[in-house]
């Protein structure tokens, strides 16, 4: 491994997909090097359900930030292949991405992502803009679009705190790179509907933190409720959905014991407005 | 056909030698040194802009001194090493130890292949995030690095620097301490620095993945027991200072950036 210096020409600049693509040696050359085969197999991939997936992801606004959440469950077809991923992260300190779609390519491009974002900000010494970060993402999911064609498709959500317009914004993907900000809420995944419907019907533009994470604690209940690849609270094995927030402080993750006594909340309404009790 | 004069390769090693030490001479001088939980790196620059000080990596920090130009691109090329190398494998496989000894094989490599050497001096830091086996690699412009203990001070008069410093220096002291030391030593004995004047940044242990700092005026006045200048931090960071001019006592009076 070599010292990466480049001649003013052909100098990758801030960005760290431009840089893997330059470095000819090293681990990184191990890394942009599409995998032998890869083309020829693609087809057969499609054909074969036998790939991960995981599932829904919301996010909506609140007054002061957004809040973004996401169940825990990967299926495999008809199997649950693991109970406790997370699709939510920190891309940087003032925002969050969470994921749906084929889970290898989506970890995967969660991580280009984040070093992306980390590596611009040591190169340039000043972070991008929240736009900027929204567009970067756009072009790795534009570039995953051959994958996407052959049924790898992954589904990110974008969301942060502007600090320079002081607000939360929430930003979605489509399969081809396109671009779009959503002004209120947005959820994707197999269980999406459910959870878009749900925080529909209880949304307001001036929710506070509290009232913001509850709504996105009841869209995910509601989506698991409906949807058999959305994974609901599983209290047996302590494994709760990941709930964040992200607002003028910064990305917070809640403590798990803090969203198990939201879900215990939503199970107490939902009984009551059943008219069944507990014990029944 | 001509023939090429013959030159002494003693005489080409040292001529270049004595052309980098020049350059460097010409800037101020930086020091680095370990205080209770972690490293303070301080240097003196005016510039809120164009740093020497710098980020690698969640617990490796980069300082430079000579030639701006020369130790930013040796900056990025550090980036750039530890966010491939972090990427490909693990964040936790990205150490100090292996980019001190790159930059030390490039700066050989320049030193004795191109024409003109590089006019820097760096130091490669990284924080022990559980003891205080804290590193500090400090690497010169012909590739020689050297494994310090406790502090090493970089640049145009370390020696004198290093003399002070030396005196006053530690283990285990606290920051406040550390850099009113620092800041004692960089001075000399008929200067006063002024916060304003500072560049401080720290590799700090805490909860923080990425370990490495600033300190931005207001801390660092609180921390030097100086009054407040009133200045806004924001203010400062969003300023478009040039470090062109510093050098004031340069007879050379160029157009290169010497910090």
């Amino acid at each position: 491994m070599t010292l990466p210096v480049f001649p003013p020409v052909g100098d990758p600049g801030p960005s760290f997909v431009d840089l893997l693509r330059a470095t000819s040696s090293g681990p990184a050359g191990d890394v942009r090097r599409e995998p032998p085969g890869l083309k020829e197999a693609l087809p057969h991939l499609a054909a074969m359900p036998a790939v991960p997936h995981g599932t829904t992801i919301v996010a909506l606004r609140y007054a002061d930030g957004v809040v973004m959440a996401g169940d825990r469950r990967m299926t495999q077809g008809p199997a649950i292949a693991h109970r406790g991923i997370e699709k939510v992260f920190p891309a940087d300190r003032y925002s969050a991405v969470a994921i749906a779609g084929a889970a290898g390519p989506a970890i995967e491009m969660v991580r280009l992502f984040q070093t992306q974002l980390e590596h611009y900000e040591k190169v340039e010494g000043t972070q991008l803009s929240l736009e900027g970060k929204a567009n970067q993402l756009a072009q790795m999911v534009r570039a995953n679009l051959p994958m996407a064609m052959e049924g790898l498709a992954v589904m990110p959500l974008f969301a942060g705190y502007d600090v320079r317009r002081s607000m939360g914004r929430i930003f979605s993907f489509d399969l081809a790179g396109g671009r779009y900000e959503e002004l209120e809420y947005h959820a994707t995944g197999s269980g999406g509907r459910d959870a878009k419907t749900t925080v529909k019907l209880g949304f307001r533009d001036d929710l506070s933190m509290e009232e913001g994470v509850e709504l996105a604690v009841k869209a995910l209940y509601q989506a698991a409720d409906e949807d058999s690849a959305t994974g609901g609270p599983d209290p047996l094995r302590g494994i709760y959905p990941v709930v964040a927030v992200v607002d003028a402080d910064g990305y917070r993750r809640l403590a798990e014991s803090d969203v198990a006594e939201r879900f215990d909340r939503v199970l107490e309404q939902e009984r009551s407005r059943s008219g069944r009790d507990a014990a029944s | 056909m001509t023939m090429p004069f013959y030159v002494a390769p003693e005489q080409v090693m040292k001529d270049r030698a004595e052309y980098a030490q020049k350059g460097i001479a010409r800037g101020r001088s930086l020091i680095a040194t370990t205080y209770d939980s972690g490293v303070v790196i301080v240097a003196e620059n005016p510039s809120r802009s164009l740093h020497k000080i710098s980020e690698i990596y969640d617990r490796v920090a980069f300082a430079g001194v000579g030639k701006y130009n020369e130790f930013d691109q040796l900056r990025v090329a550090g980036v750039r090493h530890a966010d491939t190398k972090g990427y490909a494998y693990s964040r936790e496989d990205v150490e100090a130890r292996s980019l001190a000894n790159l930059y030390a094989q490039y700066l050989g490599q320049v030193f004795t292949h191109e024409m003109k050497p590089l006019e820097v001096e760096i130091l490669v830091a990284e924080l022990d995030p559980v003891g205080n086996a804290h590193q500090l690699y400090h690497i010169a412009y012909d590739g020689t690095v050297v494994d310090e203990v406790g502090y090493t001070v970089l640049g145009g008069d370390a020696d004198s620097v290093s003399a002070q410093f030396g005196a006053s220096f530690r283990f285990g002291w606290t920051l406040a301490e550390a850099l009113s030391e620092c800041v004692a030593a960089l001075s000399g004995p008929d200067r006063t620095l002024e916060v304003a004047d500072l560049e401080v940044a720290v590799l700090e242990r805490g909860h923080d993945r990425r370990a490495f700092r600033r300190l931005l005026n207001g801390e660092l006045a609180e921390l030097l027991g100086r009054p407040a200048t009133g200045d806004e931090d924001f203010a400062d960071l969003r300023s478009d200072q040039s470090v062109d001019g510093r050098d004031d006592a340069d007879p050379r009076d160029d157009e290169q950036q010497h910090d």
